[in-house]
């Protein structure tokens, strides 16, 4: 065509361009949360509370029966273990998401967004980049949670990965779905009222939910459509060596689903970016 | 496509950017209406509005940020709704608030933009150095960005925003904020760019003093384009001694607040 085009690579993209891509924001992000202490603390520190104080308390109050994956009785604290997994990853997940309006006040989600590469590819990134951070947070929750007896068979330390990426990129993209849609940080006050809170309460992560059925058939029902429950539920059989299909089923469903609407939020013509109004920070 | 009546617009070298007709509307509030200018490959353009004028609409149409309602933009003939990508891989962006990451390296930021346009490794640092170099601030690769001074960052951010070679260079009002001092040095640091290494440059701003007389302006006002062409051609067509006179005759800003205003 012209000289300017000559000038320039063939058009397109190599897929090493798409892999440097994918490794620069992975990269970006890692470094950004060693930058952060008190997040990667807070992070540590809130599933261990909930371990070591919350489950110390409940412990005599709640029996836990022989249910599957167990075979044997477990202590409480090795029933909610998964549960604190997951509650980790539903943090960072939302605090990925709070780190993304926070970016687009900032501007550095624009500076994202202005990449040439497809924008699908550059959240599906930011995605990944986000899920490779909280199996660092819940690994090291682990490792501390193996001095409190929550021991696992070792295997299980492995088999449970692929069930953490899967939950990871569930809450990762609701998340980013729900990013989309507030607009200041002050918002992320309501996502944990509204989010947070009642998808971890209502959810298998604190109590089986026979238990719950028993009390209130309705928030069994609530518990079962909870797809939280479904990504607890996926990471405790996985950590002993077991699939559950339904979560599996549920989780990948979800992931899709979210992902699909966060990239479409975010796509410049459809999204609620477009209908919003005016650029942030603009004159 | 029709050729519009534009010097720059032949049909051998499209125009840098080019916007046609381009109109944009928040709800009811209509920010940009029948926009239309082009500009030629190696010139200094200055888009001249006062704030709310629809620079910063139209930036944000420019980098994709928003979708085109209705009208055109092609960076170098390549459509932004149709060719986004190659689009955006010809064009520099630095936007009007910070978007340097402030708990990382000056180095680590730059990596991570060239990263973004698919360049990785030894040649990502070897640009990124070399751009350093450029402005002066090589040997600072590896303090934090939250440690350097508002102008470094936009000199920083400017580099940055060519470490992918772009041959069109967008600037949202970048001098706000900044002293007399730091404006001059991101000023010059742009038209040398222009001048030695043939990069095109969309200056948006409201500040009259920073035209030159050689630069092309593009007058932006309520959202339409009152004028656009070559400085003295304005003036000329204004019937006004100079550029802010011809501003304010042509944005038809108040005599006694002329004085602050541009």
């Amino acid at each position: 065509m012209s000289a300017e085009t000559a000038l320039i690579r063939p058009s397109g993209f190599s897929i090493a361009q798409y892999a440097i891509c994918l490794k620069g924001i992975v990269w970006r992000e890692g470094l950004r949360f060693l930058h952060q202490r008190e997040r990667f603390i807070a992070a540590l520190v809130r599933p261990l509370v909930w371990l070591f104080i919350f489950a110390a308390g409940f412990r005599q109050v709640l029996g836990i029966s022989i249910i599957p994956p167990y075979e044997v009785y477990v202590l409480y604290e090795v029933y909610i273990a998964p549960g604190l997994m997951a509650m980790i990853q539903l943090f960072n997940g939302m605090q990925s998401s709070l780190s993304m309006v926070y970016d687009r006040e900032m501007g550095n989600m624009r500076t994202l967004l202005v990449s040439p590469l497809p924008r699908w590819y550059l959240l599906a990134a930011k995605l990944l980049a986000g899920t490779a951070v909280s199996l660092l947070q819940v690994y090291a929750f682990l490792v501390i949670a193996w001095f409190w007896d929550i021991e696992p068979p070792p295997i299980g330390y492995l088999t449970v990965l692929p069930a953490l990426v899967m939950s990871g990129l569930m809450l990762g993209a609701l998340g980013m779905l729900i990013s989309s849609a507030i607009r200041q940080l002050e918002n992320f006050a309501g996502v944990m009222n509204f989010v947070i809170f009642p998808m971890f309460f209502a959810s298998s992560a604190l109590y089986p939910l026979w238990r719950v059925k028993e009390s209130s058939p309705l928030l069994y029902y609530v518990c079962e459509l909870n797809p939280f429950t479904h990504a607890v539920e996926l990471i405790r059989f996985a950590f002993y060596g077991r699939i559950e299909w339904l979560s599996l089923a549920v989780v990948s469903g979800c992931t899709v689903l979210f992902m699909v609407g966060a990239v479409m939020a975010y796509d410049p013509s459809r999204g609620f970016l477009a209908r919003r109004g005016e650029p942030g920070g603009g004159a | 496509m029709k050729p519009i009546m534009m010097p720059a617009a032949t049909t051998a070298d499209p125009p840098a950017l080019r916007v046609e007709n381009l109109s944009h509307a928040y709800g009811r509030r209509q920010a940009l209406e029948a926009v239309t200018f082009a500009i030629a490959p190696s010139t200094f353009t200055v888009l001249l509005g006062l704030n709310g004028a629809g620079k910063s609409t139209l930036f944000a149409l420019v980098t994709r940020l928003y979708a085109t309602q209705q009208g055109r933009i092609e960076i170098f003939g390549n459509d932004i709704g149709r060719m986004p990508g190659e689009a955006l891989r010809r064009l520099g962006v630095v936007f009007q608030s910070r978007t340097l990451d402030l708990d990382l390296s000056i180095m680590q930021n730059m990596v991570y933009h060239a990263a973004l346009h698919g360049i990785g490794g030894r040649e990502a640092r070897m640009r990124a150095g070399a751009a350093l170099a450029r402005i002066g601030l090589a040997e600072r690769a590896d303090d934090k960005v939250r440690d350097l001074s508002g102008g470094e960052m936009r000199r920083v951010e400017i580099a940055r925003a060519l470490l992918h070679r772009p041959r069109l260079l967008v600037l949202d009002e970048p001098t706000v904020g900044l002293d007399i001092r730091a404006r001059a040095d991101i000023l010059a640091q742009v038209r040398r760019l222009v001048a030695e290494e043939a990069v095109c440059a969309l200056w948006a701003t409201h500040l009259v003093d920073e035209i030159s007389v050689s630069d092309d302006v593009v007058v932006l006002h309520r959202g339409r384009v009152l004028a656009h062409g070559a400085v003295p051609q304005v003036v000329k067509d204004a019937g006004a001694p100079d550029i802010r006179a011809a501003f304010v005759k042509l944005a038809q800003i108040p005599a006694p607040t002329s004085s602050e205003a541009p």
